[in-house]
């Protein structure tokens, strides 16, 4: 961290009791919302949050709906399972079960963030805060999103990816390309390389590197192909090296690159799936932190506007009340529970890594002794840069924010008939609540894994991949479905091992075989 | 840090998703058919101004991925622990499935819900229904312009197509101007020529400076030139030009019945109804254009005929023979009734299996022909069967003949077999 961040306890505060408020009526206007954008920049460059520049838009509640049915891209090739997301979203927001967002903030540079326009007025300067300095600053600081994606080129790259899939629909028909997406869709979470930094995007680049690699592609696919089998090798059965030789996790990757019978244009289209895969990704790990962020800053950032008396009392009263039900956690029993709410766990966490620097306890200082009582600014900054969910949890879950959330770990065996409560928000329970805690957002807690593990290059072409459970947890229902997805972007049969314990356990298969009865 | 733009985006088009969700409906397509073709059945013919609710099992629209399944060992972490402490177990629910409290991050969009269901505007609920009855594009177009116009001739304009000169208008005007334009040069030519007789006549002056001669001369000269400038008007000019103009205007708000007539004897089953019914639909879409006000008359018959409801009219069932003759003679008196020709238009629509009692086939022919046909504006019929013609349509063929202009029929299958029927009225509109 820098030294040149203001401190906010310094900067000249009024006489208390003056207040000079920006405005005082909960209409919005344009000239007050930029009001209410310059005061808040300032506070954030108090606090030393480092930002894209930030684009603003206003947009109704339809644009809104559209912007939420892209899964807030802001330009987006066109599929139907877009359209159904808006079916969906339109319907539970005309019911009214649904509030929408108030906001959406595309991570690109300059950030945009839209604001409803039946927002009131300090709901607009909530999403301001939460969004164009919270995410943004996220965005901008965080190493996965620094690692993984490029504010500079990725709305280029959506231009570039829809004209393309429209250019593939004319030239190919609607039902061809869909096909393609929809298999590519099915695998989307298998198609990052989680441990290896990706080359960065660009149009520019892709439409320039297109044709060449078109031709290259299938080049290296003939070559990969070619290998005829030759009858008089040393020992052509056994030592048969596996391809690949390492199995690999990005699986549309490997059949971006490797599937014999996909046409260049279909390969492409696997493509731009996965470089929106891997756009996405940061945020798929980074949904507590990211979410706790801007929910820590729009808090702050809206205390220090009321501390220089610049929003009056109701308008603190009507952000608390936002504020309120975005952190709120349901308890398990209730109706509304529907898992840990990222925002209140993510909220709860920085809140209370600043009180344990401002305001340390000797549990703090037991637990976080490289925390308590340092510079809150510092650490929170630390930690917002360079984690991701799993290991943020980890790393940070202090004991109060376990007992204040009344956080406990349930054991679920199949085999047997009742569950176990296998730790609480106790002294013995603490460590072992947070490396659950922290386990569960790890992706493959969440996603079975599944890799690319053999081709049989030299003989009926047919594809292996391999499932390593964990805990014995098996594949869902619709695994002979995705094996379908796959079949068809591979073209030649298609298996799915199930391996526990070094041994294979089950597969599936596509086509399913025809068992026969001799 | 960067200024902040704001921009407003307000205008930009929403519908930004409409593509999507048009690619949705596209991909669902039969499930959304059936689901129209349900509503048909369900609906009143005259209520085609909304649109309907679709349902879609789950299990066709879901996106499948990788997920794990139930069972294996699992532990998960959950807010709000009241009583517990590590240790404690807690008894399953009695057939419980193994999901239990087992992943927090279920599907996105699946929450138990069995069914999608989402809501399909009148506009793509019309246009399912004419994909049911194959309706040409133009066709429509028609029913499904919510404005309709006519245009009416608004007096002439100086300016407008070839097409639209008015050659007499024109002819006169180019008259009127030559009058006006020569009248004040040929009186004058009158004078002078008075004076040139005169002149003529007269004894010669002594004068050598105004010699008659010289005189005469000079009359003529002038004369010549007048007939030359009178000459050069142009027999017709640009300004002479009239065109017809003409007006949209939204069409004049005039009164239509709808007959319904169908035949309701044990051998027409709900199948054939329904056929029916969507035949009714689409002649009742044609009239809505075209009419502000629409009666409906329902007309069912067997040996005897009847005014009906609507839902009589579809749902009730009847046994016995057929004889056609006595709807005509109902719809015939209903009309001298309720429906005089001057102040209605009479649009006709009857559906029937082809059976009839064989005498009574003649006698149709004959209530058409002299006491229906002249004063109705169209009569369709359709006959819903596979088998062979009986004496009704070998009846009917001879009015078709004979009044090509008011008279369509049609036998029938599927409902895509309806829309020929209509051909001649969506032409004839569209002309």
């Amino acid at each position: 961290m820098n030294d040149s961040i203001d401190r906010p306890n310094d900067a000249e505060s009024p006489e208390p009791g003056v207040r000079t408020p920006i405005s005082t009526s909960s209409e919005w206007t344009f000239e007050l919302i930029q009001k209410y954008d310059d005061a808040i920049a300032k506070c954030a460059a108090e606090f030393g949050l480092d930002t894209y520049p930030n684009q603003i838009e206003v947009i109704t509640a339809e644009q809104m709906m559209d912007a939420y049915s892209s899964v807030g891209m802001p330009v987006g090739y066109n599929h139907w399972s877009f359209g159904k997301q808006f079916l969906q979203t339109s319907k539970g927001y005309q019911r009214g079960q649904m509030g929408l967002a108030y906001e959406i903030v595309i991570n690109s540079n300059p950030c945009i963030a839209y604001l409803m326009e039946e927002n009131t007025l300090p709901m607009q300067a909530l999403v301001v805060a939460h969004a164009s300095y919270g995410h943004n600053s996220f965005f901008k600081g965080n190493y996965l999103f620094r690692t993984w994606t490029d504010a500079n080129a990725i709305i280029d790259y959506l231009v570039f990816a829809r004209n393309y899939v429209s250019e593939c629909e004319e030239r190919h028909g609607i039902d061809a390309v869909e096909e393609i997406l929809d298999s590519c869709h099915a695998l989307m979470n298998y198609g990052v390389d989680r441990y290896k930094r990706p080359s960065p995007i660009s149009a520019d680049e892709e439409i320039l590197r297109q044709q060449e690699r078109e031709e290259y592609l299938q080049r290296r696919i003939n070559d990969l192909w070619r290998t005829i089998p030759k009858p008089d090798e040393d020992d052509p059965v056994k030592r048969q090296p596996r391809y690949p030789s390492e199995p690999q996790e990005n699986l549309l990757y490997f059949i971006e690159k490797n599937a014999p019978l996909l046409e260049t244009w279909q390969r492409e289209l696997v493509r731009i799936v996965r470089k929106l895969a891997q756009y996405f990704y940061p945020q798929r790990q980074t949904q507590v932190m990211n979410e706790g962020w801007a929910s820590f800053w729009h808090y702050t950032l809206l205390h220090r506007l009321y501390e220089k008396g610049l929003v009056t009392d109701g308008f603190m009263l009507e952000f608390l009340q936002s504020h309120t039900s975005v952190v709120y956690q349901p308890p398990f029993n209730s109706p509304w529970y529907s898992g840990i709410n990222p925002y209140t766990l993510g909220f709860s966490i920085y809140t209370d890594l600043r009180r344990m620097c401002e305001e340390p306890t000797d549990e703090d200082r037991e637990w976080f002794p490289d925390i308590a009582g340092t510079d809150w600014l510092e650490t929170l900054h630390f930690a917002m840069q360079n984690f991701k969910d799993e290991s943020f949890i980890l790393q940070y879950l202090s004991p109060k924010v376990m007992r204040d959330l009344k956080l406990f770990a349930i054991e679920d065996d199949d085999q047997e008939n009742h569950y176990t409560v296998t730790a609480i928000h106790d002294e013995s329970g603490y460590r072992t609540l947070r490396e659950k805690l922290a386990g569960q957002y790890n992706l493959s807690y969440r996603e079975p894994n599944i890799q690319i593990w053999n081709v049989d290059v030299r003989g009926d072409r047919s594809l292996t991949l391999r499932h390593i459970p964990v805990d014995h947890i098996p594949l869902g229902k619709e695994t002979d479905e995705v094996l379908r997805h796959v079949h068809r972007l591979w073209g030649f049969d298609v298996f799915l091992e199930t391996v526990d314990n070094g041994k294979v356990q089950n597969t599936h298969r596509c086509p399913p075989q025809i068992v026969d009865e001799d | 840090m960067g200024m902040t733009h704001i921009v407003d985006r307000r205008l930009n088009g929403k519908n930004k998703s409409a593509v999507n969700r048009e690619r949705f409906l596209r991909r669902y397509r039969h499930h959304i058919k059936k689901a129209v073709s349900e509503a048909v059945q369900r609906r009143s013919i005259t209520d085609v101004e909304r649109g309907e609710k679709v349902s879609i099992p789950a299990k066709d629209i879901q996106e499948p991925v990788f997920r794990h399944g139930a069972g294996g060992r699992r532990e998960a972490v959950h807010p709000g622990n009241q009583e517990w402490v590590a240790g404690d177990t807690i008894a399953k629910p009695e057939g419980g499935a193994g999901q239990g409290q087992g992943e927090g991050q279920a599907s996105p969009d699946g929450e138990g819900m069995d069914e999608f269901v989402f809501q399909i505007t009148q506009e793509e609920f019309l246009e399912f229904l004419f994909d049911d009855l194959e309706l040409p594009n133009l066709a429509r177009k028609k029913l499904k312009d919510t404005e309709s116009f006519s245009y009416v001739r608004a007096g002439f304009t100086s300016q407008g197509v070839p097409a639209k000169l008015d050659v007499v208008r024109s002819l006169r005007g180019a008259h009127a101007r030559r009058l006006g334009l020569s009248g004040a040069r040929k009186k004058k030519i009158r004078d002078l020529e008075a004076q040139l007789e005169v002149l003529k006549t007269a004894p010669d002056d002594l004068d050598p400076a105004f010699s008659h001669e010289d005189q005469i001369k000079a009359l003529m000269d002038e004369i010549a030139e007048l007939k030359a400038n009178v000459k050069r008007i142009p027999f017709i000019d640009e300004i002479d030009l009239r065109y017809r103009q003409h007006q949209k205007q939204p069409k004049p708000a005039t009164s239509a019945v709808m007959f319904c007539l169908m035949d309701v004897s044990g051998s027409m089953t709900q199948m054939h109804k329904d056929i029916a019914k969507r035949f009714f639909i689409l002649l009742y879409m044609f009239l809505k254009k075209n009419y502000k006000k629409i009666d409906v008359v329902f007309i069912r018959h067997h040996t005897s005929a009847k005014e009906v409801t609507e839902e009589e009219f579809f749902y009730s069932r009847e046994t016995g023979g057929t004889i056609v003759s006595s709807a005509l003679k109902l719809m015939r008196k209903i009309i001298e009734e309720r429906y005089s020709p001057d102040e209605w238009n009479i649009y006709a629509a009857q559906a029937s299996d082809g059976d009839n009692w064989n005498d009574d086939s003649p006698a149709c022919g004959k209530l058409l022909a002299e006491g229906i046909l002249p004063q109705v504006q169209y009569y369709s019929y359709i006959e819903i069967t596979p088998l062979d013609h009986q004496t009704l349509w070998y009846e009917y063929e001879k009015l078709m003949a004979e009044h090509p202009q008011s008279f369509a029929m049609q036998q029938i299958a599927d409902p895509a077999d309806i829309y020929p029927v209509f051909r001649k009225l969506f032409e004839r509109k569209a002309a």
